[in-house]
């Protein structure tokens, strides 16, 4: 078990570093010299040159990239050219709130997606089942934004139930930070809902006819044991694989969601970054985006391990 | 002293197509500490028939019909809660395939233990050394490694001995094996057969042999039941249905097996088929189900259905034309 951590963290490392090349790079192919994008169209030559200076971007290629992975590695980031802020500095303010919004969006998702899937399995081709495909197809095909907007409409206009938008951090008040965040999340968490909801059912649906499952009904178990324990634990894997992959869809969704709400997060700062063209930012941000993913990959590979005894010996995911 | 008694068994299954009848009106009964065969070619209703006694059967499409007495309590009205009770307990199921049917995710300890649990009420710890105890009895070598291991990590032979051990944990009356052998090789095969052999010698477990294989029946069975298109067509001791078949088709399927005998003067094996093919089981005519495959058919075949009579020592067959002695 050890080692296939291990091995999988190798692996983690050497995509970062792939990573971390394509966006140094990345940024520098874009067209025109960034040092006069930074400085602005009136600045003097002067300007630029103390720019290109500053930043090193007179200094040859590889040159520079050992400078980027020092300077990332020790945390400093660059400044923003919109305010002069270090990015890093950004990023800490900006990242525990968009954290706070996919965990609870995935909380939303899990407990919702996985119960409804299980229950339409276990009452295939009967109301529930019915109920929760629907409900799913909606969710699936119902966009965020639309839903936030809707949901802004009747639980915040007409209602008045919850605040329309607006970001309260958990430690100054925990009770109206959870309440402005429970539409975002469930407006984030609606679509994965729907996903997680067809897979497990399509999962355990596979397993509740499969022979151990049989089995397991031989033994007399009771049906809480038969599909909870030995179809659910074989259906768990299919789960984690699309919350892994979902994560992706998550951070997007994050985007959209927070500029709906009016949320401070990350994928707020992404988009003004995008909008502001500020480029430390930028590549701030694509850095943090590959990394959680690859954290998340890391995650999910060492979950299949835990699940999937076969992964686990064989030390691959092919098991 | 009869421990099972099956009195005209029917049972459907709701299709697309219409009701399918699988099994049509089986009798049988099975003493304590018997092995019982239950054989004939595929789709015969053979195992339909066994997993009818746990009711192993898909509950929204199955129509169910008969009776089935365990010790004289009948099976076929309990609640499933009540029959929960019964499997893995009162009767258990060995299924053919052992590659499949443990579940991957578990320790061979935890799904030997679990029925323990859920049955004797053990605890983890005492189950556990009950399981150690019960692959010693399968006949698996290290026993107390084994059980750490998952089921991915064993020969199919081992497998097949791991649901063993589930099916005999709690010491059952019945004990049903479906096709317990055919996934395996034939020298695994004879090491398996000695595993059910010996559990009946030790604990008195009756078993209901499911299989299409007339070498196993001749191996181990006390007693056979063919079956053919969802009926029992003949019954017997295993010696006496070997000996002296009765029914065309018992002796049809004894012609496909291959023996020493039936080389021919080249001493290539030539192996006697049956003609035609199993009949429709859409439609439930009152005949003989065999005639338009029988040789020996006769017009009475097409209009009536002929019954199990007795035609030798503790022999049936259901045929208005059985074979005499030495027709064969």
């Amino acid at each position: 078990m050890i080692w296939f951590v291990l091995r999988r963290a190798g692996s983690a490392l050497i995509v970062m570093f792939v990573a971390s090349v394509l966006i140094f790079l990345g940024i520098r192919a874009l067209p025109g010299d960034p040092a006069v994008v930074m400085a602005g169209e009136e600045a003097t030559p002067a300007v630029v040159a103390a720019i290109r200076e500053e930043y090193g971007l007179d200094r040859p290629l590889p040159a520079q990239y050992v400078t980027y992975v020092g300077q990332t590695l020790t945390g400093n980031l660059g400044r923003s050219t919109q305010d002069g802020l270090p990015v890093s500095e950004i990023l800490l303010q900006r990242l525990p709130v968009t954290l706070e919004l996919a965990a609870l969006a995935m909380l939303v998702a899990i407990v919702i997606g996985v119960l409804a899937g299980i229950i339409a399995a276990v009452r295939r081709g009967r109301l529930p089942d019915y109920l929760a495909t629907g409900f799913g197809l909606a969710g699936l095909s119902i966009p965020h934004f639309w839903l936030g907007l809707l949901g802004i409409l009747l639980f915040a206009v007409t209602l008045r139930w919850l605040p329309a938008s607006g970001y309260v951090p958990f430690s100054e008040d925990p009770g109206g930070n959870l309440l402005r965040m429970l539409m975002p999340s469930l407006v984030l968490g609606a679509g994965f809902a729907a996903v997680l909801m067809r897979q497990t059912r399509s999962a355990m649906l596979g397993a509740l006819s499969s022979d151990y499952v049989r089995t397991a009904r031989s033994k007399g178990l009771p049906e809480s044991a038969v599909v909870g324990v030995h179809a659910l634990r074989n259906s768990l894997t299919t789960v984690v694989t699309v919350l892994g992959l979902q994560l992706g869809a998550l951070i997007s969704g994050a985007v959209v969601t927070e500029q709906i709400f009016v949320i401070p997060g990350f994928g707020k700062l992404t988009v003004d970054a995008v909008l502001t063209r500020n480029y430390p930012v930028i590549q701030a941000v694509v850095l943090v985006t590959v990394a959680g993913y690859v954290l998340v990959n890391l995650l999910v590979d060492i979950a299949y391990a835990f699940l999937n005894p076969r992964v686990r010996l064989s030390g691959g995911t092919d098991g | 002293m009869t421990l099972l008694e099956i009195k005209d068994l029917t049972v459907g299954f709701d299709t697309e197509d219409g009701l399918v009848h699988a099994v049509r009106g089986v009798s049988l009964d099975l003493a304590e500490g018997e092995i019982l065969a239950l054989c004939g070619e595929s789709g015969c209703g053979k195992s339909v028939t066994g997993m009818s006694i746990p009711r192993l059967l898909p509950p929204d499409s199955t129509r169910l019909s008969g009776s089935i007495r365990l010790d004289g309590r009948e099976l076929t009205g309990l609640p499933e809660a009540e029959l929960r009770r019964v499997r893995g307990k009162d009767v258990s199921v060995v299924f053919q395939e052992p590659m499949t049917s443990l579940n991957p995710s578990f320790t061979v300890g935890y799904q030997i233990g679990e029925v323990l649990r859920r049955h004797e009420k053990l605890s983890w710890k005492a189950a556990r050394a009950r399981a150690v105890d019960l692959l010693r009895l399968v006949g698996i070598p290290a026993p107390e490694r084994r059980i750490n291991e998952y089921p991915h990590q064993l020969s199919g032979g081992m497998r097949q001995r791991v649901v063993i051990a589930i099916a005999v944990a709690c010491s059952p009356r019945v004990l049903i094996a479906d096709e317990p052998t055919t996934a395996l090789d034939v020298t695994i095969q004879a090491g398996v057969l000695d595993v059910f052999r010996d559990l009946r010698d030790r604990l008195g477990t009756a078993i209901i042999l499911i299989t299409h294989d007339l070498g196993v029946v001749a191996d181990i069975a006390d007693r056979a039941v063919v079956m053919y298109a969802g009926r029992a067509v003949e019954q017997a001791p295993v010696g006496e249905l070997f000996a002296r078949p009765r029914h065309p088709y018992t002796l049809g399927l004894m012609k496909a097996l291959p023996t020493a005998a039936a080389a021919g003067a080249d001493g290539r094996l030539r192996l006697a088929e049956i003609p035609g093919m199993l009949p429709s089981s859409l439609s439930d005519p009152a005949a003989c189900l065999f005639h338009d495959r029988c040789p020996r058919a006769k017009d009475d075949c097409v209009t009536a259905v002929p019954e199990l009579a007795a035609s030798g020592p503790g022999h049936l067959a259901a045929c208005f034309y059985p074979l005499e002695d030495g027709s064969r």
